[in-house]
């Protein structure tokens, strides 16, 4: 019933490039400083270096939401939480090996991949969930949801552990000689890691089929069960990487606080992004616009200057405009208003040719 | 023949009736083992009034959920609304102008007026339910951070009274520890909850706007073509849950007395947790109204039964994480079966 119809190559980003584009304006607007970018210590800060730095964790969880919201007809709501418990046992490892040596960028490496590992763990549960028992993806994920943050503290064990060291701090800040913040070029390398996967395997092919209709895919040779599986355990990946990436920036781990609210932000970024939330076709390029808008909105609002408080009302009075704006009913009227005013000249000159005929 | 296709129907047992069962033989069995363990406490009939007297706001917007569930969407502002709710009453209290009757008023006027704007833009402009209800969260949320930031206690007198009023039923209670007899106390919350379960569930179950919804939960495009009016039927399912998170916020408020920002903050998940273990399904059209309460009902005899057992906080989210995963590999796993036809229950056959 409701579903934004994705039509034509390319036609669907033009919904999140124009409201990125509206923003920025509004920004221009209250101030010409705002693409300056200054040099401090040697990396660049600045207005769009700050977007791309906060919204690292938020385009990565989006990129597994798209996925999964594609293979799964379905969204997964556990990923702040699933982020908050990879991101306790990296802390877990890297403290650890802390009490024994120095840390070297091996442990960080050791901790990194540990984690990684309980994402994969935590996607297959969610997966085995989703795809074996045929459980709604919400309804499966609700689960860690309600667990998952208790897990996560009884895993670190005590109140946010402090994470107080230099390689830490330089993969949540700056590495010296690199002028951009690490956050974003570890952003950057998953998009292209992403990217190279959707382009080499057939994963987006086959998961856009089993999105659209799983009887017929299976009917075709594709195994549902096991692409649904593997989206979820991207997904886990995925909150590996964005607990990795927000524990660094913080420096020390917060199981109540980490990434709270990152799955409202990361399903709005897909439908923002003209993704059906029902599944089938998508697009990770609309995702990860979506999640910078979501980002820069978030930013314009502090900048006007509206109060903290009055924030959430003002996001939503706009998201609900942008959700009108997309809504297929609107969007066939708009069509049919814009074909009636592009073909009454040929109409006119029709009848104008039949009467001098 | 006849007789054949008669007893066949006999067999038959919904999946909405079947789920509910299951949901039932949960609760009555996690009841009996929470009696058994600490039999002074849950053996008295105040502990289990008690259960609906505090949480009353949870199992109404429950009923909400589970309404909107089985019309194939779903609502996620139902906690904020209800927050919202609670400040705004709070404050119109405070503000020495307002009434109990206008507080009513107020708190049913912003229930519906965000079930207004939610239905009509999922229902009439096709938007996905989701994002909508997630747009009307946040707005409740801001909203509510706008009129007032602190806690803010209520002290208008005839509230007050109507908050300390319990209900007191002589014949059903229990003698304390002295061997005094206590009555049973009921608060004003409980009943509502009572009130509303009865209506709701005739709504559901013998009117035809409760029959149109359980058809469009199932088949949206089938429905349409039986000419059911599916865009007011839905938008009707938005409005009766905004109706109830607005009484929830009501009951809430009567039951702390207090308006705080951090009021029903998350409900809405464990509403959508409580209707799911009473075995409403989110892919719509499947579900007992009866069976909302009883899930409710079964999250919250859990958590009596962890606090009594005195374990740490930690471990209470972990449990009911871990029914809830019980609980729905068991749904799922009856529906499957079911599917397939080897599984039939042996008691209902004649």
């Amino acid at each position: 019933m409701s579903m934004l119809r994705i039509k034509g190559h390319g036609t669907h980003l033009m919904l999140p490039l124009s409201v990125l584009m509206i923003l920025i304006v509004i920004n221009l607007m209250k101030g010409a400083d705002y693409f300056s970018i200054t040099v401090i210590n040697g990396a660049l800060y600045g207005n769009i270096p700050n977007i791309l730095f906060g919204a690292a964790e938020l385009v990565i969880i989006s990129i597994g939401m798209t996925l999964v919201t594609a293979a799964s007809r379905g969204q997964d709501i556990s990923v702040g939480v699933s982020g908050a418990i990879t991101s306790a046992v990296f802390v877990q490892v890297v403290l650890n090996a802390g009490n024994s040596g120095p840390i070297t960028w091996f442990t960080i490496l050791t901790g990194f991949l540990a984690s990684c590992l309980v994402g994969i763990l935590i996607g297959a549960f969610n997966g085995s969930l989703v795809a074996i028992f045929k459980v709604q993806p919400m309804v499966a994920t609700l689960i860690l949801f309600t667990a998952g943050r208790s897990i996560a503290f009884l895993i670190d064990g005590k109140l946010s552990p402090v994470l107080a060291n230099e390689l830490i701090s330089r993969i949540g800040g700056v590495i010296p000689g690199i002028p951009i913040q690490t956050p974003i070029l570890l952003t950057g390398m998953f998009i292209i890691i992403m990217a190279l996967v959707m382009k080499i395997t057939n994963l987006k092919l086959y998961t856009e089929a089993v999105g659209i209709n799983e009887g017929v895919a299976r009917l075709n040779g594709i195994n549902p069960i096991l692409i649904k599986f593997t989206n979820y355990i991207i997904l886990g990946v995925c909150t590996a990487v964005a607990g990795f990436i927000a524990v660094s920036k913080a420096g020390r781990h917060d199981s109540v606080n980490l990434l709270k609210f990152i799955e409202m932000d990361a399903i709005l970024a897909v439908a923002i992004g003209g993704n059906a939330l029902s599944g089938g076709t998508f697009s990770i390029a609309g995702s990860i616009i979506g999640a910078y808008t979501i980002e820069v909105l978030n930013r314009t609002l502090l900048r006007l200057e509206i109060g903290t408080e009055t924030i959430k009302a003002f996001k939503a009075v706009f998201i609900i405009i942008l959700m009108i704006i997309a809504s297929p009913v609107i969007r066939t009227y708009t069509r049919k208003l814009v074909r009636r005013t592009r073909i009454s000249p040929e109409r006119t000159k029709e009848v104008s040719d039949a009467i001098t005929k | 023949m006849q007789l054949q296709n008669k007893k066949k129907a006999k067999e038959a047992i919904s999946n909405s009736n079947l789920l509910f069962l299951i949901s039932m033989i949960i609760f009555i069995v996690m009841y009996v083992f929470a009696i058994l363990r600490f039999p002074s406490s849950f053996l008295q009939f105040q502990t289990f009034f008690d259960l609906f007297s505090l949480n009353a706001p949870l199992i109404i917007l429950t009923l909400g959920m589970s309404i909107v569930m089985i019309g194939g969407g779903i609502d996620i502002s139902v906690g904020a609304v209800t927050g919202l709710v609670t400040m705004g009453c709070a404050v119109l209290l405070e503000s020495k102008t307002g009434t109990v009757g206008s507080t009513m008023l107020l708190a049913v006027a912003i229930g519906l007026g965000f079930g207004l704007l939610q239905g009509f833009m999922i229902a009439y402009l096709e938007i996905q339910p989701f994002i909508i209800t997630l747009a009307g969260m946040f707005l409740a949320n801001g909203l509510l951070t706008t009129i007032h930031k602190d806690p803010i206690n209520v002290t208008y007198e005839p509230f007050v009274a109507l908050r300390d009023y319990n209900i007191i039923i002589p014949f059903l209670g229990n003698h304390n520890r002295l061997g005094n007899f206590i009555p049973l106390q009921i608060k004003i919350g409980a009943v509502v909850v009572f009130v509303l379960i009865v209506i709701l569930v005739m709504m559901m179950n013998w009117s035809r706007l409760g029959r149109n919804l359980y058809a469009i939960g199932g088949n949206s495009q089938s429905a349409l073509m039986l000419g059911i009016n599916v865009k007011k039927t839905k938008f009707i399912s938005y409005l009766i849950s905004g109706l109830l998170s607005g009484i929830a916020g009501l009951v809430y408020l009567m039951n702390t007395g207090a308006g705080n920002v951090g009021n029903a903050a998350g409900f809405e998940m464990k509403a959508i947790a409580a209707s799911i273990i009473g075995g409403t399904m989110l892919t719509g059209g499947v579900g007992n109204l009866l069976g909302s309460p009883v899930g409710a009902l079964t999250l919250l005899t859990i958590n009596e039964l962890i606090r009594a057992a005195g374990v740490n906080s930690n471990y209470q989210a972990i449990l009911s994480g871990f029914l809830l995963y019980i609980f729905i590999v068991m749904q799922s796993a009856v529906v499957w079966l079911r599917s397939r036809g080897t599984f039939k229950l042996a008691i209902l056959r004649r």
